[in-house]
């Protein structure tokens, strides 16, 4: 037996769960043009509404999308926040979410909005609104995955 | 006939970061607490329905199993798990309605207990509500997403970061009066404003805590009600409401629903005050899922009890204070208390301890007849609203 009483009250465990997702065949089509830079919606043919991302169906119609219609890069900004708190396991702060409406588009996608000045929350204020115009980015083709992250948003103007 | 359900006993613990108790014995105090204050016992209920938000919160998958014994379903005592996210309590309490209105059941038992200081990942783990192509690459987690609800409300209704801070003054005010409040200290517009940026705009103090505790309540048919010896609080109508998955496809000039308010919410209610056979302005006191300031604003009008433009100013001239013509959130609300598990439940617990006059030291000086319950879970997915009164009503009855 130890000599030294054990902690008791206390135990401490991590869950480290390991996933495959597939990612089915509209989203991987969707992967395939990020990965070439650009952003593709599909289209509801009852609403007639284009979807971006896109998915298999309209939930509104609950009918089968048709695909490929290129949208964007220039799109308008419909919410976003700056996160100034650091949340364990998720990215150090400064950093800024957007969904952002992109031209031919009817919804809006998520992504990271960059910018130098995210750190003074009076720019914020001041600099980001509803309707602020921006425009997607995407990284140079040698560093992209095919993966959400190949693509963010900057303020379209000076 | 009524289809009117009673609420013969509740329970909460007191809310708070942590508790040393595992969770079943949590649950088995809070099941125990509320059917001692129904004055049955365990051998009277037909049915148990355990109120549990998602499972990584507490880190154990399926917990019902762990849990269902402490919830009372021994002895062939049927069980059912309810995960709505934040309208778990109240989705729950629904599903026990449903049991009771039936004539399934005579007798059920709603409980719940939630443990959110358990983890610090808390928002680690709500950003895996999101699915793992398109949404979840991103920081999403509740945080932020109420974040960016606020922004669209702002820049809808002209809303400032003062009206949130009030609206904030206002839960602290109350909180402190609640003996089962997480959070019972006031505070003021001034500190809110000065509190650390979260996520723009929310504030440090435009939130709710991370709290655990368990709470439970007692459901019988007007039989079952007739044999206690004092007047129960009632179930008169409940409802539901749903809107679309994707956050982006609620904003444009195409969207059927914009992110800054939550329509599903109004028809929830407007189908919970229909089947009461009353309208939102019979409402004299309500209980509104709502853990920002933020989602406070946008609650009190889809909840019908005023235009999303008028919100501001009426919550600036004490409206929706607890000495106001209508309190919002008399026990403080979400932002004074939140375990997840149980949050929309004591909801509807506030409301039936207000119509029965035994909230204590929050209670509204004259008992309201008609309050509102509402919970709010995922991200405008589940919405729940359930009317509360002194007594029996129904659709039904009114129109015999």
């Amino acid at each position: 037996m130890s000599t030294t009483a054990p902690e008791t009250g206390i135990i401490e465990e991590r869950w480290d769960i390991t996933y495959r997702h597939s990612t089915g065949s509209v989203a991987s089509a969707f992967y395939a043009g990020l990965h070439e830079g650009r952003i593709h919606g599909v289209r509801c043919p009852e609403c007639e509404r284009v979807l971006v991302p896109p998915r298999s169906f309209c939930d509104r119609d609950y009918a089968t999308t048709e695909g490929w219609l290129p949208v964007g890069p220039d799109g308008v900004l419909e919410t976003f926040t700056v996160v100034y708190r650091k949340f364990r396991s998720l990215p150090d702060p400064p950093y800024a979410i957007a969904y952002v409406r992109l031209a031919g588009a009817d919804t809006a996608i998520l992504s990271y909005l960059r910018d130098d000045r995210l750190g003074d929350v009076d720019w914020v204020r001041e600099g980001l609104a509803v309707g602020t115009p921006l425009r997607a980015v995407f990284a140079p083709a040698g560093e992209r995955a095919g993966r959400m992250t190949d693509f963010w948003f900057e303020l379209a103007g000076p | 006939m009524s289809d009117a359900v009673a609420i013969l006993g509740t329970s909460q613990t007191e809310f708070r970061h942590h508790y040393e108790e595992p969770q079943p014995e949590l649950v088995r105090r809070a099941a125990s607490m509320a059917l001692a204050d129904a004055q049955l016992e365990l051998a009277d209920v037909d049915a148990v329905v355990y109120s549990m938000a998602p499972d990584a919160m507490i880190g154990v998958m399926h917990p019902e199993r762990w849990v269902a014994d402490a919830a009372g379903a021994i002895e062939g005592r049927p069980i059912l798990r309810v995960n709505t996210g934040g309208a778990t309590g109240l989705s729950s309490a629904q599903l026990a309605y449903h049991h009771v209105a039936s004539g399934l059941f005579r007798t059920v038992l709603v409980v719940g207990a939630e443990r959110v200081g358990e983890s610090g990942d808390a928002q680690m783990i709500l950003n895996r509500i999101w699915d793992p192509f398109y949404e979840r690459p991103f920081p999403l987690n509740t945080v932020t997403m109420l974040a960016m609800q606020a922004v669209r409300f702002a820049d809808r209704y002209g809303t400032t970061d003062e009206d949130l801070a009030r609206v904030s003054v206002k839960n602290h005010r109350h909180g402190a009066r609640n003996c089962h409040a997480h959070i019972r200290r006031e505070v003021t517009v001034d500190e809110v404003l000065e509190s650390e940026t979260i996520a723009y705009p929310l504030r440090f103090l435009d939130l709710c805590p991370q709290s655990s505790g368990a709470a439970a309540m007692v459901l019988a048919n007007a039989d079952v009600a007739r044999t206690a010896d004092r007047a129960p609080a009632w179930i008169n109508g409940v409802g539901v409401g749903t809107e679309t998955y994707w956050i982006g496809d609620r904003m444009g000039p195409r969207a059927a629903a914009d992110h800054a308010e939550s329509p599903a919410l109004a028809s929830a209610v407007e189908s919970a005050c229909a089947r009461s056979g009353i309208g939102a302005h019979d409402l004299e006191l309500a209980e509104l899922y709502a853990p920002f300031s933020s989602t406070e604003l946008h609650a009190i009008p889809d909840a019908g009890l005023c235009e999303s433009g008028d919100v501001a100013a009426r919550l600036a001239d004490g409206e929706f204070d607890i000495e106001g013509r209508l309190p919002v959130n008399p026990s403080g609300g979400v932002m004074c208390s939140n375990p997840i598990a149980v949050t929309a439940m004591v909801r509807a617990i506030e409301c039936a301890l207000q119509v029965t006059g035994t909230a204590g030291g929050h209670q509204v000086h004259s008992p309201p007849t008609h309050a509102l319950a509402t919970g709010i879970g995922g991200d405008h997915e589940f919405f729940a609203a359930m009317a509360i009164g002194a007594e029996p009503r129904s659709r039904t009855e009114v129109r015999a």
